[in-house]
């Protein structure tokens, strides 16, 4: 007999619903989403899970285990050797069913971010040193995992005033782009609120890419803010400069 | 009784959201076309994300010798000369182009020492050509047009599945479809229909393909009465991973090769060397696949039945930098360091190169106002795709089918779609969820990847395919009963039935392609035919469906002009020519 574990599912919607124990035989490497699948195949055909590549580059099996955010694709079950696995939905985002989360919200606000405005036309000449840093940036698999995390969003659930650390890197890539000419700082200070952000990094500790989010990209942000909001004189020569 | 349900009219309805229908949507909506595009899964989550090693494009800038010709010359050679010529002409002319458009839409790609974008060595290329950001261009690439996407009046539904295309007389007319969320339909009416929903692999268990890869758009229009073409041709990737067995056929970007990586056989042998001597490691991908295939038969594949990659001469930093993702990956499915130890890798679905059959200009089918693009799409690459003229591919060939189906809409009225027709796919898609009695669509996939691993794998042979014919057959009848439980919300199970009613449509024309062409050539390989033959290089094997069934014909593959043929007469890829005649 194959050794089994057990996972405790949600199974629900926004109405509400319960964890759901589940047996699986496990398999050397096995991985949360492949204990999913295995759910799917023999108990319940119709739970319900987001996933595309299974390989950790496209983001969209985002969910809790045992209360941490994680990639299912990327999660193995030894590393709950003896635990019962409990998985749950992402809590900062309204469920649809099961482990399904409805994200639309950051989709909404990745739309009202001003696009790319190059200064010059292609082919740029770029050195990699200039490029590095927004290379890590772009890094981003819209997991969302760093949105669910994030205690503005999530435990205090104030999406009308900070757009989140997603959102913070998506701005960050265009505002350290060194070709450029576009300007978010107002967006920023105003709607985006990067002011929100109390630099608890647990973003950065959730991102499975690894992105310096909070130290690479919101800090610089928050005092590109600071200069044009205290230092204004400085702000306007840094800004003619860019 | 009468289900409500949305109905929305555009010029251009885009279906599938991966490089390829993005592109085209863009295309499109800058066109002035009314434009939607429909995606089974969340916006820039498409198979696209999993392109790896780089897009192919001439753009000369580590090898200035490069240039078009070359890029064309070795399209063809790879594809041994079954493809479109004038799809290869246009894909090689239009690619550096589509490259640097994605840089002025904000892709940053690596850069060369000069400031340029950098360009890597890739199988079968002659010179160094993809265009790459690490080993996540396929990333870069999608998030780039979803960005692009963004900033143009082009309407994008998610996680949204189309189930069958409707038609007004002769042309398309549009696509019923029905939202993940909830369950409810909506109707899409369209003066034009831009199919663009990737290949199939999913068909077989071993693959590097997401679940999305079902073949989902090529089925609805060869049911809507489009040519299919080179169904036959199936990619086997020579480095899928081999272990833990979930992680079975995840990708092994050809990337480790392109940088380095050497191959091994369990006795130590770098055995691309009897395959291909001149390449080795870089030869086309159908021959390194076979390669370790042939070495695994023989006795020498390694403990999960497959070959060693070797990349750690090149060290940790080098490693870390140029495949960060593989390095990732390993590491964490695998527990192995790539910079430190060997690694085991074996063939593993990739690509389809058959499917729908398009215009090479204008990327339009046979069916008035329905156009193909990308994997789903015939022609460009024939017998063997070439790693990284798939994201150049979607780039082109989305471009001009967005062109091309603008234009269409242009000089048309807005077609009917009759209710009736409407009213009957509602109720054959909500069949599966009223039988209290049917098959179980996740075994019934299940049993469809084994016909197709037994059948149609990496070794074809006549009796073989004919037996796996009939049994596929026999599934697809099956299919017609399946069973889904539970409720329309989110519904994976229920999701599936179409998947696998799709899959069995289109594994069923791989054997029957595959059957036809007797001969071995590219990824087709047949152990009865185990020659290139001359004759079967001038036709491709073409499907239609019509009310007797399906019909295969062939059709003579488009012969070159004489300034194209030009180039593989003198047994020298063109830059390498013009160097010589320079010196």
């Amino acid at each position: 007999m194959p050794e089994e574990i057990t996972l405790s599912v949600f199974r629900g919607d926004e109405s509400g619903g319960q964890e759901v124990e589940y047996k699986v035989p496990v398999e050397t490497g096995m991985v949360v989403l492949d204990a999913i699948h295995y759910i799917q195949a023999h108990d319940a055909p119709d739970l319900a899970v987001r996933w595309n590549c299974k390989a950790a580059h496209c983001g969209s099996c985002s969910a809790e285990i045992n209360g941490s955010p994680k990639l299912l694709c990327k999660t193995r079950v030894d590393d709950y050797a003896g635990e019962v696995i409990h998985v749950r939905p992402m809590r900062t985002f309204p469920v649809i069913k099961d482990l399904v989360a409805d994200v639309s919200w950051n989709y909404e606000k990745l739309r009202q971010v001003p696009a790319f405005q190059p200064a010059i036309k292609a082919p740029f000449t770029l050195q990699q040193r200039d490029v590095d840093r927004i290379e890590e940036f772009r890094n981003c698999i819209e997991c969302f995992l760093c949105q669910n995390v994030c205690h503005v969003l999530r435990d205090h659930d104030a999406k009308d005033r900070y757009w989140g650390p997603r959102l913070m890197i998506r701005i960050a890539e265009l505002q350290m782009h060194p070709l450029d000419t576009g300007d978010r700082l107002e967006l920023l200070h105003e709607a985006a609120g990067v002011g929100m952000c109390n630099i608890t990094k647990c973003c950065s500790d959730v991102c499975p890419q690894g992105i310096n989010i909070t130290d690479n990209g919101i800090i610089p942000l928050k005092e590109r803010v600071a200069d044009l909001h205290w230092d204004p004189l400085g702000g306007i020569v840094r800004r003619m400069h860019k | 009784m009468t289900e409500e349900m949305e109905r929305h009219d555009y010029d251009v309805l885009v279906i599938g959201a991966g490089g390829a229908g993005l592109r085209a949507a863009i295309e499109a909506a800058e066109g002035g076309a009314r434009t939607a595009v429909l995606g089974k899964s969340l916006l820039g989550k498409a198979h696209t994300v999993m392109a790896e090693g780089g897009v192919a494009a001439a753009l000369g800038n580590v090898d200035p010798l490069d240039g078009w010709e070359t890029h064309f010359y070795d399209t063809m050679r790879s594809a041994h000369f079954i493809n479109d010529y004038r799809m290869a002409e246009i894909h090689a002319k239009e690619s550096p182009d589509r490259v640097l458009e994605l840089e002025y839409w904000g892709a940053v790609f690596d850069r060369t020492p000069e400031g340029r974008i950098m360009q890597r060595p890739f199988g079968a290329h002659t010179f160094r050509r993809l265009a790459h950001v690490g080993d996540r261009t396929g990333k870069e690439l999608i998030r780039t047009l979803e960005q692009k996407l963004m900033t143009l009046d082009v309407d994008s539904y998610q996680e949204i599945t189309a189930t069958r295309l409707f038609k007004d007389g002769d042309r398309i007319a549009g696509c019923l479809a029905y939202y993940r969320d909830d369950g409810r339909f909506a109707l899409f009416t369209a003066k034009a229909v831009v199919i663009a929903t990737g290949g199939w692999g999913k068909a077989y268990k071993v693959t590097s393909n997401s679940w999305e890869s079902t073949g989902d758009g090529a089925a609805l229009a060869f049911r809507a009465g489009a040519d299919l073409a080179d169904m036959e041709m199936v990619q086997f990737h020579p480095t899928g991973m081999t272990w833990p067995p979930g992680a079975r056929g995840i990708l092994v970007t050809e990337g480790v090769r392109g940088e380095g990586g050497l191959l091994f056989n369990s006795e130590g042998e770098r055995f691309m060397e009897r395959y291909d001597p001149a390449r080795k490691e870089l030869s086309s991908r159908d021959v390194v696949s076979r390669g370790i295939y042939k070495e695994v038969q023989a006795g020498r594949g390694t403990p999960h039945g497959g070959a060693w990659l070797d990349i750690t001469h090149k060290g940790a930093a080098f490693i870390k930098r140029k495949l960060p993702g593989m390095y990732e990956q390993l590491l964490s499915l695998a527990d192995i360091d790539i910079t430190k130890s060997r690694f085991e890798v074996a063939p593993t679905i990739h690509y389809t190169m058959g499917g729908l059959r398009a215009a090479p200009d204008t990327a339009a089918t046979n069916v008035p106002g329905l156009y193909a693009a990308g994997e789903c799409a015939a022609g460009l690459h024939g017998a063997n795709r070439l790693g990284g003229n798939s994201l150049s591919d979607i780039l082109v060939f989305g471009r001009r089918a967005g062109s091309a189906a603008a234009e269409f809409a242009k000089n048309q009225a807005l077609p009917r779609i009759d209710d009736a027709e409407v009213q009957a796919e509602v109720e054959r898609v909500l069949a599966p969820l009223a039988r209290s009695e049917g098959e179980n669509p996740y075994k019934l996939h299940e049993e469809l990847q084994d016909i197709m691993a037994a059948h149609a794998g990496i070794e074809r042979n006549g009796p073989s395919l004919e037996k796996g014919l009939g049994r596929m057959q026999e599934l697809r009848e099956r299919a017609e009963h399946q069973r889904a439980t539970g409720s329309r919300r989110f519904n994976p199970g229920w999701h599936g039935v179409f998947d696998v009613q799709n899959m069995a449509l289109l594994g069923e024309a791989i054997l029957r392609s595959a059957i036809a062409r007797k001969e071995s050539r590219g990824a087709q390989w047949r152990t009865d035919f185990p020659e290139e033959l001359e004759a079967e290089g001038k036709v491709n094997y073409v499907q239609r469906m019509t009310e007797q069934g399906v019909e295969l014909r062939t059709e003579p593959v488009p012969q070159m002009p004489e300034d194209l043929a030009a180039f593989f007469t003198r047994g020298v890829a063109p830059g390498l020519a013009n160097a010589a005649k320079k010196e």
